[in-house]
């Protein structure tokens, strides 16, 4: 948790921070055309998403940069930096 | 007897009596009257309170001061008001219609001057001063000039600008209150919360002009930060705005207010944390500032507040352990989650440094897109001692150069010479 805070906060301090985010629950839905509900996704399974947070930066290097310090990446995890397209 | 009394009187100073209690007893008439005639005519009720002071310093020049001088100013006060009263019809019939009076004698308008009412009032001031309506700059102005008494020529030497901008100011606020429409009132129970963030950013103002502002009078500042912290304690003292938020400032400016006699030395400087004597510390304060911490650890929401009073409590633990460095780099990770600041990301780094090294805090420093504040320079000049002279110094010029306050530009000339 700490290591986490202390990378949140590093990009807040560089007042790059929109949204904390937060972490994702490991049970779920997954819902499909035909009106198909089954229960997933698989953590064991495959990657699944751990959590999400929202960050400003004017190019994908520069959110890649501020990605390095994740601290998922130390347990095996990895970081997707997608850009937001407001509609 | 009576003369020796006037004379000891006179060389004790009406002067240095006088403003003192000007301020306390001018801002509670004020406060009765201006809520008493409402915000249409807050300049009659300032005008009012003006004059029964000019009246005493007149009459208690020449015969000394009265037994009771609060008693006195609160009769002369009343007296005025009530003549006003009697001479302005149109004045009588609006004031006695907004109190549902029927009128024959201008005397029949009681004007409380009670502590209950007194209290009342300044209260419901607050709100009415403290409000959306007008810029932050102007609410503390006028908040120091109703709510604290303060005269134009302090408020001007507070703000660094002359009496005139400031005259302009409060005049333009006043305006913008009148056209709003503003009622002198407690907001009720639904707009108490929101209502109270606008006081309480004022109130906050406040405190941070006499903590750290450009006026070279320190007593003055000294007062502006006491004054902050009386109106908190007004708020905190009625259970309708005795939110937590309030309680965490409250003790916010306790803690820092407890360093007020450590932070200046004998020459008037000023004197960093690590060098201040902790016997200097005002243990009171650091009580009720944990006090009110208690009080504001209740209900699910922390605030910035609740935050920055954290932090100034472990400022309040002058020995440097593992632990205190660590909870204030958690704190002001989320100090900065809530609300990004300049200062926040440069303490924030300056904790980084002592928890995780000067390499890792220089490194997060210049990531922080802060090179025009002065304070950026200097802490930078700090990290850099030790570890590359040639930097360090270049920061602490650069510093130097960018500081506008002649305390700041000599503690970094301080520690240029520690340098050497």
């Amino acid at each position: 948790m700490k290591k986490w805070m202390d990378w949140i906060g590093g990009i807040a301090a560089q007042n790059k921070l929109t949204d904390r985010g937060n972490r994702l629950g490991q049970e779920g839905k997954v819902l499909k055309p035909g009106n198909m509900i089954t229960d997933g996704p698989y953590m064991e399974l495959k990657e699944a998403l751990g959590g999400y947070t929202l960050i400003k930066a004017n190019s994908f290097e520069e959110a890649a940069e501020l990605s390095k310090n994740c601290p998922i990446l130390s347990v095996g995890g990895s970081v997707e930096v997608r850009e937001i397209i407001a509609m | 007897m009576y003369f020796a009394k006037a004379s000891l009187h006179k060389s004790m100073s009406t002067h240095t009596l006088i403003p003192h209690l000007f301020r306390t007893e001018y801002q509670k008439i004020t406060a009765v009257l201006c809520r008493l005639f409402g915000i249409e005519h807050i300049e009659i009720a300032e005008d009012i309170a003006s004059d029964a002071f000019l009246q005493a310093a007149e009459t208690w020049g020449l015969h000394g001061m009265p037994e009771n001088p609060a008693a006195w100013l609160y009769t002369v006060a009343k007296n005025k008001a009530k003549n006003y009263f009697r001479h302005d019809a149109v004045f009588r019939e609006k004031i006695a219609r907004q109190l549902s009076h029927t009128l024959q004698d201008a005397g029949e308008i009681e004007i409380d001057l009670s502590p209950a009412n007194i209290r009342d009032s300044q209260l419901q001031m607050m709100f009415a001063v403290c409000h959306p309506a007008i810029p932050a700059e102007a609410q503390v102005g006028l908040a120091l000039r109703i709510l604290c008494g303060f005269g134009l020529d302090e408020i001007a030497n507070a703000f660094l600008v002359n009496k005139e901008t400031i005259n302009k100011r409060l005049t333009r606020a006043r305006e913008k209150l009148r056209g709003a429409k503003i009622k002198i009132e407690l907001p009720p129970p639904e707009a108490i919360h929101s209502r109270l963030e606008t006081v309480s950013t004022t109130i906050y103002l406040l405190f941070n002009e006499g903590y750290y502002s450009l006026a070279q009078d320190t007593v003055l500042r000294k007062d502006l930060c006491l004054e902050a912290m009386r109106l908190a304690y007004l708020l905190v003292e009625n259970e309708q705005t005795s939110t937590p938020e309030i309680n965490a400032l409250l003790s916010l400016m306790c803690f820092h207010a407890s360093r007020f006699e450590a932070r200046i030395d004998t020459n008037g400087d000023a004197v960093l944390y690590d060098d201040q004597d902790s016997k200097l510390w005002n243990k009171e304060l650091i009580e009720k500032g944990e006090h009110f911490l208690n009080n504001a650890s209740k209900g699910n929401i922390v605030s910035k507040f609740h935050l920055e009073a954290c932090i100034a409590y472990w400022h309040t633990q002058k020995n440097d352990t593992g632990k205190k460095w660590e909870s204030i780099l958690q704190l002001y990770n989320q100090l900065l989650i809530i609300e990004y600041s300049p200062i926040a990301a440069l303490n924030r780094t300056y904790a980084l440094s002592k928890v995780h090294g000067k390499q890792t805090a220089i490194e997060a420093a210049e990531k922080l897109g802060l090179g025009t504040n002065h304070l950026y320079h200097a802490l930078l000049g700090n990290l850099y001692t030790g570890i590359d002279h040639k930097k360090a110094i270049g920061h602490l010029q650069t510093a130097l150069a960018m500081a506008k306050s002649a305390a700041d530009k000599k503690i970094i000339l301080k520690q240029i010479e520690a340098c050497r």
